[in-house]
């Protein structure tokens, strides 16, 4: 069924008027090159039988096998209320509404859920949150362009521990604005940000330094030292951080001795299931000097004309359909629904469940790590680790990968996909969901895969 | 009815500038700007030690409906701001061609001040705008 309106005889009806032969000719003005070729990639159409199919056939191939994998998405356990609550009639909607104040419950929601959000990360102010982990961090980037008023410079400093997906996507969208992106090599013994490395930066113009809290290898930057030196730079820091890690670890508002200036993160570890990658949702949060230039939309508390409670979408002069072009960013929705699940997810497990799920998710991590040794698989790297260790195995990884995952275990993530050079570490992650039998299986699975590829690889 | 200081001199983007027996101007916006605006709830000042040219977009002001950029009259480095305005934003609508100044330049060009309009002339342009 066709959703444009016009018929065929209305478009040949409207082109001769105007006095042009087919509808081709009206974009006659863009150059070949700016033009995009055939969607090569793109397959046939389907019936709606035929996707129905298709999408039954694919979730079958869900949550079959054990799970170790993380990389920048957490499988935990996710109470059974909190899909049954967001999925009510009066949450289920992916917007902040555009009539806002006619919608309190929801305001209110978005606003514990800032409040939350603010109180994990020991900063001022959150926003309603963003797309995903990675364009939050791209986010963070133009908004510390924008904040930074001591440096002149338009330069990052983006070491490679963090995410590689981050990193990318943040190189997408900042890339055609003028900002240069910086790698900061890590240290391969510690598995940290070099801070030999970063003192090749020291005196020149820097405006912000990203520090990712777990980094991608799961390994514990050093943020106080980190923090310090960047803010000794005149630059700002971007803390990227893991939401339920803050359960246990120190806020990034008291890293150093003034705290990370602006703070981005994944928030699919908080109630949203890993569901093939999507829909996630972003966090960001700030110190209270800077809120003017977050982009997004934020939540206030005030009182009505009767002294009543109420909320309102606040500070808006800084959003598009005031201030236009000069507007903090074009993100006018979000990923409410989910951001829904977060706020009832963390509401149902309070600081104390929380800290539990964090305590927990390190303790089998840990679990691993011994169960492992006696295989001749150790810890790639000396610095401390989280829910999330790199192993370096006693031959490439990519075999020993497939040989679990025909046992059922999917047995982590080859780094060396993004770290050239790095063929025989693995990343793996064992959060709560993960019970001593399955550690005691991953183990055996571990040795059976080793065992199979010995002289193969 | 706003009023209009004669010993000021103005710009169509409704900045007025001030000279100062240092050298120095100093520069805010009108009477009619603020009330245009409505209350004022942040301005946003530039750095002292900035350079900046004639033209340029270097402070915002934010009332509760709308945020505006102030440019600069004329050419020059930025020598002092309003500090007061951090916490006060609304000095600007008290009095916004005394305590409600904004920040104040060290002109390139002393001679620049001539090209912009005197009060007459500006009084005309907000007559016109109506």
């Amino acid at each position: 069924m066709p959703f444009i309106p016009h018929t065929e005889t209305d478009i040949q009806d409207m082109l001769a008027a105007i006095g042009v032969t087919d509808m081709e000719q009206l974009f006659d003005e863009i150059p070949a090159a700016l033009r995009t070729g055939p969607l090569n990639q793109v397959p046939e159409a389907m019936s709606e039988m035929e996707v129905t199919r298709l999408m039954h056939r694919r979730a079958a191939r869900d949550d079959v096998e054990l799970n170790f994998i993380g990389a920048g998405a957490y499988e935990h356990h996710i109470p059974a209320a909190v899909w049954q609550i967001t999925t009510r009639g009066e949450f289920y909607s992916a917007y902040t509404p555009y009539q806002a104040e006619a919608s309190q419950g929801t305001l209110q929601l978005v606003y514990e859920y800032q409040t939350m959000m603010a109180g994990l990360t020991g900063m001022d102010v959150s926003n309603a949150s963003l797309y995903d982990g990675a364009s939050a961090l791209a986010e963070a980037v133009l908004m510390s362009v924008r904040a930074n008023r001591k440096a002149k410079s338009r330069k990052v400093l983006m070491p490679t521990t963090v995410n590689p997906v981050y990193r990318s996507v943040t190189r997408a969208i900042v890339g055609g604005q003028g900002i240069e992106l910086v790698d900061v090599p890590f240290d391969p013994a510690s598995g940290r940000i070099s801070l030999d490395a970063l003192k090749a930066f020291e005196g020149e113009d820097i405006n912000a330094l990203v520090i990712p809290q777990p980094n991608f290898f799961g390994v514990m930057e050093e943020v106080d030292a980190l923090t310090d030196w960047a803010h000794a730079q005149g630059a700002q820091v971007i803390g990227v951080v893991n939401p339920v890690s803050l359960a246990l670890l120190k806020p990034p508002g008291q890293w150093g001795g003034k705290g990370a200036d602006i703070v981005v993160g994944e928030g699919q570890p908080l109630g949203a299931p890993l569901s093939s990658g999507g829909p996630y949702f972003g966090f960001m949060c700030c110190r209270k000097e800077h809120v003017r230039q977050m982009p997004g939309r934020i939540v206030g508390r005030t009182m009505d004309a009767d002294g009543r409670t109420g909320f309102v979408l606040t500070l808006q002069a800084r959003e598009q359909h005031i201030r236009r072009s000069k507007a903090t960013s074009n993100i006018c929705t979000n990923q409410g629904l989910v951001v829904t699940a977060a706020t009832i997810h963390m509401a149902l497990l309070g600081p104390e469940g929380l800290e539990r799920v964090a305590g927990h998710c390190h303790a089998n991590t840990h679990g691993l790590v011994e169960r492992l040794k006696p295989l001749g698989v150790t810890p790639a790297f000396s610095g401390e680790a989280f829910h999330e260790l790199a192993f370096k195995l006693p031959r490439p990884v990519r075999p020993v990968l497939d040989a679990m995952a025909q046992q059922g275990v999917l047995g982590g993530y080859a780094l060396g996909d993004d770290y050239p050079g790095l063929d025989d570490l693995l990343l793996v992650c064992a959060t709560e969901t993960k019970t001593e039998a399955d550690l005691d299986r991953y183990a055996e699975v571990m040795k059976a895969a080793l065992d199979a590829c010995r002289g193969k690889g | 009815m706003s009023n209009t200081p004669a010993d000021l001199r103005y710009t169509k983007s409704h900045e007025w500038v001030r000279s100062e027996s240092d050298g120095t101007v100093t520069v805010g916006i009108s009477d009619h700007a603020q009330e245009l605006l409505g209350d004022l709830v942040f301005v946003e000042t530039p750095e002292v030690g900035a350079s900046l040219e004639a033209g340029a977009a270097c402070a915002v002001v934010e009332s509760v409906k709308a945020a505006s950029d102030v440019y600069a009259p004329v050419a020059g480095e930025v020598v002092a701001v309003n500090d007061q305005l951090g916490d006060s934003p609304e000095l600007v609508n008290n009095d916004a061609f005394g305590e409600g100044w904004l920040f104040r330049i060290k002109p390139a060009d002393a001679s620049a001040m001539d090209a912009l309009m005197d009060a007459d002339a500006y009084q005309a342009q907000v007559d016109e705008e109506g």
